[in-house]
């Protein structure tokens, strides 16, 4: 028996390997999704890009969000109001002691209760050491984010003396639910205060060494000059607010056009950047921390004598020390816990410049215990919006960069 | 530039299309109809004096016991010029059988994830958007969750009544 050779597999030089293709395999332009997240070590929370790549450059990008979403709007419609500070707390969870003031002033606004000078003062002092521990943050990170680690640890004790003071102030750390609707549950205490004129005198030390470090740094600048810029125009279209948007050139400050707890009484300066790129990002927030200092400087300075709570019965919780004496007091106590107490019917939007920008309350109430609706602006929530075209043509490395600059914060994203 | 001039100018421009005139807070609101929304946001954005160009807030608000069906939703646009520090409110009602209204997005480009928020939580359409999917809730929910009918305790609970625990 003969065999058949199949002589068609046989190649000019007669071995067994297969013939050459008559095209080489093409070689289309083909681009790669990349998910930067849900859990990537630089998106500091848990949200999601799904990123075409060609090659390193970014051709589009798109967000999912939603990770951590906890329906605070739905659960504030069935809590009394003192009951939803614990929600704003979870916001934007780097300076919450702003989220929880700017949900008291929303609703002193809408009863209409006049906050004392005193009360006003610590707030101010408590909001302007969350704007640092903030913005110590999103700048130490962008520093790690680039690859240096020491600025980050540098800073971080100085956060970590703020949460002491808070940790003094309100007996709270992270989430800190500070103060009340009417005013501070407690006074400034002796320690407190010198806490604070502790953290004054070494703080500024330590932020000129991290400037030292990172302002004209060759390499740093390098990496974050021009990248991720964003015009002015743009910026506003695409409802930036806060230190983003000044880093953009447009000065709008909630606490200078509309003062809120007395920052009309204090001396500070708005830095606006150029281009908003990630370099006047972090500038702005380097200077922005020199304000804030300088404001807490001067409440701590002419901080007024008086009460720390407003007289407002029905709506400030009594001391706890007064409702086990004073019978008014356990009344108060009780039909402000047990929600007897019921709120005008009105509409009230109200907004403090929080740590990111505009952090806004719409507060409907229809006369119940409860708001009727509650929407929380969440200014990360709205910037987000414009990462992809931030991104688009730059490198997956600057994308980072760029997300880091923003300061998005997960829980303020979600809320 | 005070609430007054500018819902005067207002009534001049869109007669009977804005109605409902009110100043709680000192913030002037008003409503509109949803054929009008648009040419609202396009004539305060571009008006030379008003620059009233930045998109605050845009929600939805669920109110079910209104006797008047047509206004069961509302749709609430707030906006601030940044010029002269001025702030406005505009709503726009609409019955549940025919939840649409166009998109905003053609004149803020901030508006596009808000107009996602307020489908996902109330069901409003916004037509012509460019991409109108959930956006904080998952893909394959069936319901709207901030509509009123949805209660937040489960309630077949008897423990925590209304009276005690609820609004």
């Amino acid at each position: 028996m003969s065999t058949v050779l199949d002589i068609s597999n046989k190649n000019a030089a007669g071995s067994d390997l297969p013939a050459k293709p008559e095209e080489s395999v093409q070689y289309v332009n083909e681009l790669t999704t990349l998910n930067l997240g849900p859990t990537h070590p630089a998106t500091h929370g848990i949200f999601q890009n799904i990123l075409q790549m060609d090659g390193e450059k970014i051709v589009s990008g798109e967000q999912t969000i939603g990770y951590i979403h906890r329906a605070f709007e739905k659960i504030a419609e069935r809590r009394p109001f003192y009951q939803i500070t614990t929600l704003t707390d979870r916001m934007n969870y780097c300076s919450s002691p702003i989220n929880n003031f700017g949900w008291h002033m929303t609703v002193e606004k809408l009863l209409g209760v006049t906050v004392p000078k005193r009360a006003e003062y610590i707030r101010v002092i408590m909001m302007e050491l969350a704007r640092i521990a903030d913005h110590l943050i999103c700048n130490g990170i962008l520093g790690v984010d680039t690859g240096a680690f020491t600025g980050f640890l540098y800073l971080f004790e100085e956060r970590e003396n703020i949460y002491e003071i808070y940790e003094e102030v309100c007996g709270a750390r992270l989430t800190t639910n500070m103060g009340r609707i009417g005013g501070m549950e407690r006074d400034l205490s002796p320690e407190a205060i010198r806490k604070i004129r502790a953290f004054i005198k070494r703080f500024p030390p330590i932020m000129r060494e991290f400037e030292k470090l990172f302002n004209r740094n060759r390499i740093f600048m390098d990496r974050i000059i021009d990248v991720g810029g964003i015009t002015a125009e743009r910026a506003l279209n695409y409802g930036f607010t806060g230190p983003n948007l000044r880093a953009a050139g447009v000065d709008y400050d909630v606490r200078v056009m509309n003062p809120y707890s007395s920052y009309q009484d204090f001396e500070f300066d708005i830095p606006v950047g150029k281009s908003g790129d990630t370099y006047d990002r972090f500038m702005v927030r380097n200077e922005e921390i020199w304000q804030s200092l300088r404001i807490v400087e001067q409440a701590l300075e002419n901080l007024p004598e008086g009460p720390y709570f407003a007289d407002a019965p029905a709506y400030y919780l009594p001391p706890k020390k007064e409702v086990y004496r004073n019978m008014e007091a356990l009344i108060y106590h009780f039909k402000i816990v047990m929600g007897e107490i019921d709120a005008p019917v009105g509409e009230v939007y109200h907004s403090v410049e929080g740590g990111n920008g505009e952090l806004g309350f719409y507060l409907i109430s229809d006369g119940g215990r409860a708001p009727y609706r509650l929407h929380f602006r969440r200014p990360s929530f709205i910037y987000y919006q414009a990462y992809p075209e931030m991104c688009v043509g730059t490198t997956l490395s600057d994308a980072i960069v760029i997300m880091s600059s923003l300061n998005v914060i997960a829980g303020e994203l979600d809320s | 530039m005070t609430n007054e001039e500018v819902a005067k100018d207002l009534i001049r421009q869109f007669g009977e299309d804005v109605y409902d005139f009110d100043d709680p807070y000192g913030m002037l609101t008003l409503s509109t109809t949803r054929e009008q929304i648009i040419p609202i946001l396009q004539y305060l954005n571009a008006h030379p004096i008003y620059q009233i160009s930045f998109l605050t807030t845009l929600c939805g608000i669920h109110y079910p016991d209104d006797p008047n069906p047509e206004r069961e939703f509302c749709v609430v646009y707030q906006l601030h010029s940044l010029v002269n520090n001025f702030r406005i409110r505009i709503k726009v009602f609409l019955a549940e059988a025919d939840l649409h209204i166009p998109t905003a997005t053609t004149v803020y480009l901030s508006a596009n994830w808000m107009e996602r928020e307020t489908y996902d939580f109330f069901g409003v359409i916004f037509d012509g958007h460019p991409k109108l999917t959930r956006i904080l809730n998952m893909e394959d929910m069936d319901y709207f969750p901030m509509r009123k009918q949805y209660p937040l305790e489960d309630p077949t609970r008897e423990d925590k009544i209304d009276a005690l625990f609820g609004r």
